[in-house]
């Protein structure tokens, strides 16, 4: 098993309701967040594309965060799912250092807070909650390892990226274009 | 033409718009780690070639500040825990991978092996020092008569002291500016160069401070040699690594670097330690503190500059810069 995101580039539209669904969802405190939109304009005018990107944590396969967590803090949970322990979390900072999309920030309780991939609502068969808000359902979440998920047939028809992956870590989270 | 833009407006405290997760607690922890570990180096090291009588402020007086300046370090890398209660889980964990656990078992080493070393010494320093407890005097007598391997434990501590403080940063791939494994041996070497410098500016010998001199002066040339090296190095790489090297070529860091770090840092003092050698007469005192400024300033301006460099989301650094 090994739950990913795919995020249709193409149906995006950049209404932030993910954002405000994960701050809802998991009482992030205010002035924080989990996940964002990336608006790229790619061009000059008047010749311009247009991407836009929901983006949190791409839930590596090889992250750096959970090799340098010096007390196992980060770690991989099932379907390789990258969460912090918040009591094994001392807040040294080196996880948030090593992480290349910047996805991790200090909660104002003092431990290390990023995007679950909301596995306390997979856990219960649903799906994260920027998936389920999606007007668009530009959002896709499931297990890669199935071939029958809808997320292994949308890697399987559509082309698709991942942000820097020359940085390494194996994102597992996709841009179908 | 490329503009990009996070419009959901993200603003996470300490990593947007640059990541700020450490501010001066880890370079000063980083610097007083590097002074101790080339203390503790050079005292033990002359310690085992019996160079006592000849380097008296290396082998004794300068190991005697150590624990403190390491209790110091200790404190801030305390004070830069945003979990401050939950410190004692870095040790009920061993993670190989990750630096940050063995530099936190390797204090947990070196600070009691630097305490009993200092013990060792602090009667030769104070001729009237008394234990006031007798099994303070009688624990410290009976490892007094280990000392070699004391001193050789040291010798291989302080090396990895020395090199780890480096090896912390450069484990960072997502950071450019931190990403070559010359970071490892350049604050080995500075951490050693300042340890001399600071052994220089006790030390009353002219037979010591001679020898010191040349010692610092190579450690330097070293450094120096590594810096080249660390930029040759980020120009022949990616174009992340390129523009890491870009911020000291021209960019935000280029004064405050190439001024303070090796002008005065390195250069200066390099070329009055060599005119003191030659018989100038010059106050060893300024080539020194020059040489423990510049270490200094070495680590906040590498700690900083690393945190500034990224894969993505450049455009945020226009917010800054």
């Amino acid at each position: 098993m090994r739950y990913a995101m795919a995020i249709d580039t193409k149906r995006c539209v950049g209404c932030a309701d993910c954002v405000v669904a994960c701050q809802t969802e998991n009482n992030v405190p205010e002035g924080y967040c989990r996940d964002w939109i990336v608006e790229e304009t790619i061009g000059a005018f008047p010749e311009l594309q247009l991407e836009i990107r929901s983006e949190r944590c791409n839930h590596c396969a090889d992250s750096p965060c959970v090799r340098c967590c010096p007390t196992g803090a980060s770690h991989y949970e099932e379907g390789g799912v990258v969460l912090v322990n918040h009591d094994e979390c001392i807040g040294c900072k080196a996880c948030i250092a090593s992480c290349p999309y910047d996805a991790r920030f200090v909660h104002p309780e003092g431990y290390v807070d990023k995007c679950t991939f909301c596995i306390h609502r997979v856990r219960e068969g649903k799906n994260p909650a920027c998936v389920d808000v999606c007007p668009t359902h530009a959002m896709i979440f499931g297990d890669v390892d199935d071939r029958n998920s809808d997320i292994s047939k949308a890697l399987r028809t559509r082309k698709y990226k991942t942000l820097i992956p020359e940085a390494g870590t194996e994102p597992h989270v996709f841009y179908l274009l | 033409m490329n503009d990009i833009a996070i419009t959901s407006g993200r603003m996470n405290h300490g990593v947007d718009p640059v990541l700020h997760a450490w501010t001066w607690e880890i370079p000063l922890y980083l610097y007083l780690g590097g002074l101790v570990a080339g203390i503790l180096f050079f005292s033990a090291f002359f310690y085992l070639r019996r160079r006592e009588d000849v380097f008296p402020t290396a082998i004794k007086t300068a190991p005697l500040f150590a624990p403190f300046m390491l209790a110091i370090g200790l404190l801030a890398l305390f004070l830069d825990l945003t979990h401050k209660l939950y410190f004692w889980r870095l040790y009920t964990t061993i993670r190989w991978e990750s630096p940050m656990s063995w530099g936190a078992w390797t204090l947990m080493v070196i600070f009691p092996l630097s305490i009993i070393w200092a013990a060792f010494w602090v009667k030769d320093v104070f001729p009237r020092w008394d234990w006031k407890f007798s099994f303070i005097a009688n624990t410290v007598n009976y490892l007094a008569r280990f000392k070699a391997y004391f001193a050789w434990a040291l010798i291989a501590f302080s090396a990895i002291l020395g090199m780890y403080t480096g090896i912390l940063l450069s484990a960072f791939n997502a950071r450019p500016f931190w990403n070559t494994s010359i970071l490892g041996p350049l604050f080995l070497v500075s951490g050693l160069s300042t340890g001399a410098a600071f052994i220089l500016l006790l030390s009353k010998s002219p037979a010591e401070r001679h020898r010191f001199s040349q010692i610092d002066s190579f450690l330097i040339g070293t450094e120096i040699f590594l810096i080249i090296h660390m930029f040759m190095g980020f120009l022949a790489s990616t174009s992340v690594h390129i523009h890491a090297a870009e911020m000291f070529l021209g960019g935000p860091y280029t004064a405050v670097f190439w001024t303070l770090v090796v002008g005065l840092g390195l250069a200066v003092p390099l070329f009055i330690e060599i005119m003191e050698l030659r018989g100038v007469k010059v106050p060893v005192a300024i080539p020194a503190i020059l040489v423990l400024f510049g270490g200094l300033m070495l680590r906040f301006v590498v700690v900083d500059a690393g945190q500034s460099s990224r894969w993505l989301y450049k455009f945020m650094e226009q917010l800054v810069f």
